[in-house]
C-alpha cells in the first residue's frame, strides 16, 4: 500500500490543512454565531458546492466555481438582506444557487462522483501544493477579520451605536459575508461543505455558551475547533469512519458540554448568592 | 400529458406545494426558514438510517424529524439568534450522522449517487409508494394548522400577548416545529431538499408581501406554490425537446426560478417601506415579510 514515508507525508498535509481550516472556521464561526448568521454560514458553503458543478461543466478549476458562487451568494444575501427578512433571503439565495447547480449537474456527466467528496470532504487526499493556497487564504481571512475586528464586534453587539458612530452596519455585514465566502471557497474542497459548517457553528456556539467575554470566546472557539479536528482525524483514522461524522457530533457534544457547564456554574453562583 | 410519472409528479408536487405553502406562511412569520431547511436536510439522515437497518424510509424521517425538532426546541433559547444557533448545532450534528450513514450505506451497496439524489431529488422518479405518505403528511399538517392556527399566529406575532391570554407559547412552538418536520421531511424525500425549502419559503414570503391578512396570505401562498410547481413540472417535461437533446432540464431549476421570479415580482407590484435589517430587540419581528 503506502510506503511509510509517503504516508507520513500525506498525514502531515492532512493535519496541517485541517488545522488551518479549523482556525479559519473557529474565527469566522465566532462572528457568524455572534451575529446570528448560522443560516448564512450553512448557505454559503452549500451554495458554493453547486458552483463547483458549473466549474466541472466549463472545465475550469473547481476553485473558480466555488469562489464565484460563494461570493455571489454572499453579495445576494447582503444586498437583499436589508429589504426583507434575513432568513427568507438566505433561504431563497441558497435554493437559487442549488437550483442552478442542479441544472449544471444535469448537463455534465462526471460531477456526481465528485459530489460526495465536495459535500463531506476529502481530507486525506491533500497534497503539499494544496496546503499553500489554503494557508494563504487562511491568512487573508484572519487578517480581514482582524482589521475589522472592532467594527464587527460593534455592529454585532450594538447596531444602533455603530450607526450613530458612522459605522455602516450593512457594509460590515456584506464585508463579513464575503470573508466567509472566501474562506468557504478554499476550505470546501478540503473538508467539504457540510463539515465546514459543523466546524464553524459547534465550537463557536460552545465557546459563547461558556463565556460572554469576546476575546476569550474567540480564543476558546478556535481552541475547540482545533481539538475537535485533531480528535476527529485520529478517530477517523482508527475507525475508518468518515471524518465528517466525528466533527459533526463533536461540535454538538461540545455545545452540550458548554450548556451543562453554564447551568452548573449558574446554580453554583445562585447558591453562593443565597 | 397522460404518462404515469408525469401524473405522479403533478400529484406529489401539488400536495407538497400546498402544504408547504400553508405551513410556510407560519415559518416565515416566525423567522424559522432555517429550521425548515435544516429539518429537510436532517430528514434525509433519518432516511439513510432507515435504509441501513432495513425499515421503511417513512419511519426513518418521521422519527429523525421529530427528534430533531424536539432537540432544537429544548436547546434553543426562545430568542431568534439563539434559535438559529440551536438549529445550526442540531443540523451540524445530524449532518455528521448523515456522513456516517451514507458511508456505511456505500459499504453495503456501493451506490455513489445517494448523497446526490437526496439533495436534489427528482420529482419524476417518485415511486407511487410515497404518495400515501405525502397525502398523510399533508392531511396531518392541515388538521394541525386548522386546530392551532389562531394560537400559532398569536404566539408568532406577539408571544407576550399570547402568554397573557394563557397560551403555552413553548408547547405551541414544539407542535409547530413537529408539523414543520413532518411536512418538510416528506416533501424533501419526495422532491429533494432544495425544492422542499424553495416551496416552503418562496411562495409564503411572496404572499406575505402581497397581503397582510393571514388567512389570505395562506391561500395566496398555497396558490402560488401550486402554480409554480405545476408550471415547473410542465416546463421540465417539455424541456426534453430543448438542447442539449436527450436530457431534460431539472424540475428543481424551473420551480426555483419561478418561485424566485414571483418573489421579485412582488417587489415591483407595490413598493413598501423597507424593514430595518435586523433589530437587536427581540419580539418586534411581527411585521410580515
Amino acid at each position: 500500500m503506502f510506503s511509510s514515508l509517503m504516508f507520513i507525508g500525506l498525514m502531515a498535509n492532512t493535519w496541517i490543512a485541517a488545522s488551518i481550516v479549523a482556525v479559519i472556521a473557529g474565527i469566522t464561526g465566532f462572528f457568524a454565531v455572534l451575529r446570528g448568521e448560522a443560516f448564512a454560514a450553512h448557505a454559503i458553503p452549500n451554495g458554493a458546492f453547486a458552483g463547483a458543478a458549473g466549474a466541472f461543466l466549463l472545465g475550469v478549476n473547481v476553485i473558480w466555481g466555488l469562489a464565484i458562487f460563494a461570493i455571489a451568494g454572499a453579495l445576494g444575501i447582503g444586498a437583499l438582506g436589508s429589504k426583507a427578512r434575513h432568513d427568507v433571503v438566505t433561504a431563497l439565495t441558497l435554493v437559487l444557487m442549488l437550483g442552478v447547480g442542479a441544472l449544471f449537474v444535469s448537463w455534465s456527466t462526471e460531477y456526481a462522483e465528485q459530489a460526495y467528496s465536495l459535500l463531506f470532504g476529502e481530507v486525506y487526499g491533500v497534497s503539499s501544493n494544496e496546503v499553500w493556497p489554503i494557508a494563504g487564504i487562511g491568512l487573508v481571512a484572519i487578517a480581514a477579520v482582524g482589521l475589522a475586528f472592532r467594527r464587527l464586534m460593534l455592529t454585532s453587539a450594538m447596531p444602533e451605536v455603530a450607526e450613530a458612530r458612522g459605522v455602516s452596519v450593512r457594509g460590515t455585514e456584506v464585508y463579513f459575508l464575503v470573508v466567509m465566502a472566501l474562506a468557504a471557497s478554499m476550505t470546501v474542497p478540503v473538508v467539504g461543505a457540510l463539515l465546514m459548517f459543523s466546524l464553524m457553528i459547534g465550537p463557536a456556539a460552545a465557546a459563547r455558551s461558556v463565556t460572554a467575554r469576546p476575546g476569550l470566546a474567540l480564543a476558546l472557539s478556535v481552541a475547540i475547533a482545533l481539538v475537535i479536528t485533531w480528535l476527529s482525524i485520529a478517530l477517523s483514522y482508527r475507525t475508518n469512519w468518515p471524518l465528517g461524522f466525528f466533527v459533526g457530533i463533536g461540535g454538538a457534544a461540545f455545545y452540550l458540554i458548554g450548556l451543562a457547564a453554564r447551568e452548573l456554574g449558574g446554580t453554583r453562583a445562585r447558591t453562593r448568592a443565597a | 400529458m397522460t404518462s404515469g410519472p408525469l401524473l405522479t409528479a403533478l400529484l406529489v408536487g401539488g400536495i407538497a406545494a400546498i402544504t408547504s405553502g400553508i405551513i410556510g406562511v407560519f415559518s416565515v412569520v416566525r423567522s424559522q426558514s432555517f429550521a425548515g431547511h435544516s429539518l429537510a436536510d436532517i430528514a434525509t439522515t433519518g432516511g439513510a438510517a432507515a435504509f441501513l437497518i432495513g425499515v421503511s424510509q417513512f419511519w426513518g424521517f418521521l422519527v429523525m424529524g421529530i427528534a430533531a425538532s424536539a432537540t432544537m426546541e429544548v436547546i434553543g433559547v426562545q430568542r431568534r439568534r439563539g434559535r438559529d444557533v440551536a438549529t445550526g448545532v442540531v443540523l451540524g450534528g445530524a449532518l455528521g450522522f448523515a456522513a456516517l450513514f451514507l458511508y456505511l450505506g456505500t459499504l453495503q451497496t456501493s451506490t455513489t449517487g445517494a448523497s446526490f439524489s437526496i439533495l436534489f431529488g427528482s420529482i419524476f422518479v417518485v415511486s407511487p409508494d410515497t404518495v400515501p405518505g405525502i397525502v398523510t403528511a399533508g392531511v396531518v399538517t392541515l388538521i394541525a394548522v386548522a386546530l392551532l392556527g389562531r394560537r400559532l399566529l398569536l404566539t408568532s406575532i406577539s408571544p407576550d400577548l399570547a402568554r397573557a391570554r394563557g397560551v403555552n407559547v413553548r408547547l405551541t412552538g414544539v407542535f409547530f416545529l413537529m408539523a414543520l418536520a413532518i411536512t418538510v421531511s416528506l416533501s424533501a424525500v419526495a422532491i429533494g431538499a432544495v425544492l422542499s425549502t424553495a416551496l416552503l419559503v418562496g411562495p409564503a414570503a411572496t404572499a406575505l408581501r402581497v397581503t397582510r391578512s393571514p388567512l389570505r396570505a395562506v391561500a395566496v401562498s398555497a396558490a402560488i406554490g401550486l402554480a409554480t410547481t405545476w408550471l415547473g413540472v410542465w416546463l421540465a417535461y417539455e424541456s426534453y425537446y430543448w438542447p442539449p437533446y436527450g436530457h431534460g432540464w431539472p424540475v428543481s431549476f424551473f420551480i426555483v426560478a419561478l418561485v424566485l421570479a414571483g418573489y421579485l415580482l412582488s417587489y415591483a407590484r407595490r413598493p413598501r417601506r423597507a424593514l430595518p435589517p435586523r433589530s437587536p430587540h427581540e419580539g418586534v419581528e411581527c411585521s410580515p415579510a
